[in-house]
């Protein structure tokens, strides 16, 4: 409870610290004034400008002012949409999570066999092509990738759209999800490829593995039984923490399959000086952050007791 | 094989560390490669005025009579246009080396800049230790806990846009993997009896620091710089493709992909598609030496 209750604290300090960066450096690097007025405003009318958003006071109370705001949920209009920035990401982000979601599974999916196979034969052709892929897989940049997917299936192959997104869960929806969603998985496949492999290789030399073979079980079991379910924890804490990468990155295959997520919407506003909805992206996404992280490294310490008496200790 | 290896044996000259590395090194063949790779890529980089049959951006010397010209097809300057032209109609060859210049530069120069910071901090932090190196090491796993795209994207939005504000965002990006990767290494150079004996000397903290620790954390440090290069180009081309990076006047080969985004899905692929593949060469040769280097070198990298 202890270890809870301080993993809590931590996250809790993290978020403010952030909130502090966001807030210090789009507020005193940039200058919010510039980019509010118009250049025919009159001195007065700058002035009461100024005097109405509260950029007068001393900087540590606008900050609390911030604060205070954002814990009441608002962060401000949209200087573009004129509406709550807060409510812009949020109607984006189910798209941003589907398309996460998505790559995250194709990532375990197929990574978790290959690394496997990888691992039980590290010697065959086909375990040297897959290791290659997946440094093919960490080297590419992923938005040229998504490039190519676009020119190959979508303008000369003609198989599936190369922008936009369909319904969800329908037909349409997962031809639109298709290339987007492989697009974002193939980093983290390259990255499960990779720790299966290590893992597998460690669990197949263990006497557990060797026991199950002595006791004359088949290969398919020792291996989807019991090699797999070992690699699984490691697997799952480290993708766990990746899932958070994933929505980061989204923002790079949402621009270039226009996937009408938050990633998008915070290019296009920092492109377009929209502060509040950098500010309210950025706000909601160290927040994601580190909520993820707090649950993985919960669920790491209930599975894993070890976690917990280090922390306790240190 | 490459020559090098073979002219070695001749004459036993004394093993250097420099020259056990470099024969350990070229021992690879796929790493041999890769650095013949990277020596042609930078030399393509340093000489691009000279290697290119046109200055992609003189005004005098682009026409927008040889706009989107497939490769192979002669332009209206007379030369040959294997890598086809540009929206613009400038020759692809010319801008994919004017490119790889830009991106290189920034690279490097901006992974400079973060190793030299982030070498002093780790160097601090290890050896003074106690509540300074407790500060440091927070703040640089806070730093790290976020992947380096959405610190980039934070920054960049924070700074605006600009290539002063584009090289200061990838050197805050990468200088915590430094300063973790040297204080990684110093701490356990530290325990060693030669810093003792210095200490003991009555050396100044300075010339323990400079002199003594960090030649002996050298080799970590290569290895993580190495990869991180690649990783800074990767960056900046991605935050150029994303219109947040450089600004026009100075394209990357982000910006010339981006560029040929549009012509895309009319099917001319050569505006994007060459130069990616040379982003792909330079960021793969770079990994590759950096992998063989970390084999080679062997330094007990965290992650």
């Amino acid at each position: 409870m202890v270890f809870v209750i301080r993993r809590i604290l931590q996250s809790a300090l993290v978020v403010l610290v952030m909130s502090l960066v966001v807030f210090v450096g789009v507020n005193v690097v940039g200058d919010p004034v510039h980019i509010l007025i118009s250049d025919d405003m009159t001195k007065e009318e700058v002035d009461r400008f100024v005097r109405q958003l509260g950029l007068d006071r001393p900087l540590h109370e606008q900050y609390l002012h911030f604060l205070a705001n954002a814990a009441r949920g608002d962060l401000g209009n949209s200087f573009v949409h004129g509406e709550p920035a807060l409510k812009l990401i949020l109607e984006r982000m189910p798209a941003t999570l589907e398309l996460a979601f998505a790559a995250f599974l194709l990532a375990v999916i197929v990574g978790i066999p290959l690394g496997m196979y990888a691992g039980l034969k590290p010697e065959a052709p086909a375990s040297r092509a897959i290791m290659a892929g997946s440094i093919l897989g960490f080297s590419l940049p992923t938005f040229w990738v998504g490039l190519m997917m676009i020119m190959v299936f979508a303008v000369i192959l003609g198989w599936l759209p190369s922008t936009g997104r369909g319904e969800f869960m329908t037909w349409d929806g997962l031809r639109h999800l298709a290339l987007p969603a492989i697009n974002l998985a193939l980093f983290k496949m390259a990255l499960v490829t990779r720790l299966a492999r290590a893992g597998t290789r460690e669990a197949a030399l263990q006497d557990y593995v060797k026991f199950a073979r002595a006791k004359g079980l088949s290969p398919s079991r020792v291996v989807l039984v019991h090699v797999l379910k070992n690699i699984l924890v490691p697997v799952v804490t480290v993708l766990g923490l990746e899932l958070g990468g994933l929505i980061a990155f989204s923002v790079v295959t949402e621009t270039v399959f226009a996937w009408p997520g938050m990633g998008k919407l915070l290019i296009d506003s920092i492109q377009r000086l929209d502060r509040p909805v950098v500010v309210a992206y950025l706000v909601i996404t160290v927040l994601m952050f580190v909520v993820i992280n707090l649950v993985v490294d919960l669920l790491y310490a209930a599975l894993d007791p070890r976690v917990r008496l280090r922390e306790m200790k240190a | 094989m490459s020559a090098r290896v073979e002219t070695l044996p001749v004459v036993p000259k004394p093993e250097t560390p420099l020259r056990r590395l470099a024969s350990e090194f070229f021992a690879s063949r796929v790493a041999t490669g890769a650095f013949a790779a990277l020596m042609v890529i930078v030399f393509m980089a340093l000489f691009a005025p000279f290697l290119a049959p046109q200055n992609p951006y003189d005004l005098a010397t682009v026409t927008v009579m040889d706009a989107r010209l497939a490769p192979g097809e002669r332009g209206s300057a007379g030369f040959l246009m294997w890598l086809g032209a540009d929206g613009a109609g400038r020759d692809m060859w010319s801008a994919i080396l004017y490119g790889l210049r830009i991106s290189l530069g920034v690279g490097v120069a901006s992974g400079i800049v973060a190793l030299a910071i982030g070498t002093a901090i780790g160097l601090l932090a290890a050896y003074r230790g106690g509540w300074v190196d407790a500060l440091i090491m927070r703040v640089v796993d806070l730093q790290l806990s976020f992947p380096a795209i959405l610190v980039a994207l934070i920054l960049v939005a924070i700074l605006g846009r600009g290539a002063d504000k584009v090289m200061i965002a990838l050197i805050l990006v990468q200088w915590a993997y430094y300063a973790r990767t040297v204080r990684g290494s110093a701490l356990v150079e530290r325990r060693k009896e030669y810093v003792e004996a210095a200490q003991c000397l009555a050396l100044p903290a300075s010339r323990i620091v400079f002199r003594h620790l960090l030649p002996n954390c050298l080799a970590p440090m290569i290895v993580v710089g190495t990869l991180q290069t690649a990783h800074a180009i990767s960056l900046e081309a991605t935050l150029s493709f994303l219109g947040v990076g450089l600004p026009l006047t100075e394209p990357s080969l982000g910006l010339l992909i981006a560029n040929g985004f549009e012509y895309m899905l009319s099917g001319k692929y050569w505006i994007s598609f060459y130069p990616g593949l040379a982003l792909l060469a330079t960021i793969m040769s770079i990994n590759l030496v950096g992998d063989r280097l970390r084999d080679v070198l062997n330094p007990r990298l965290e992650r």
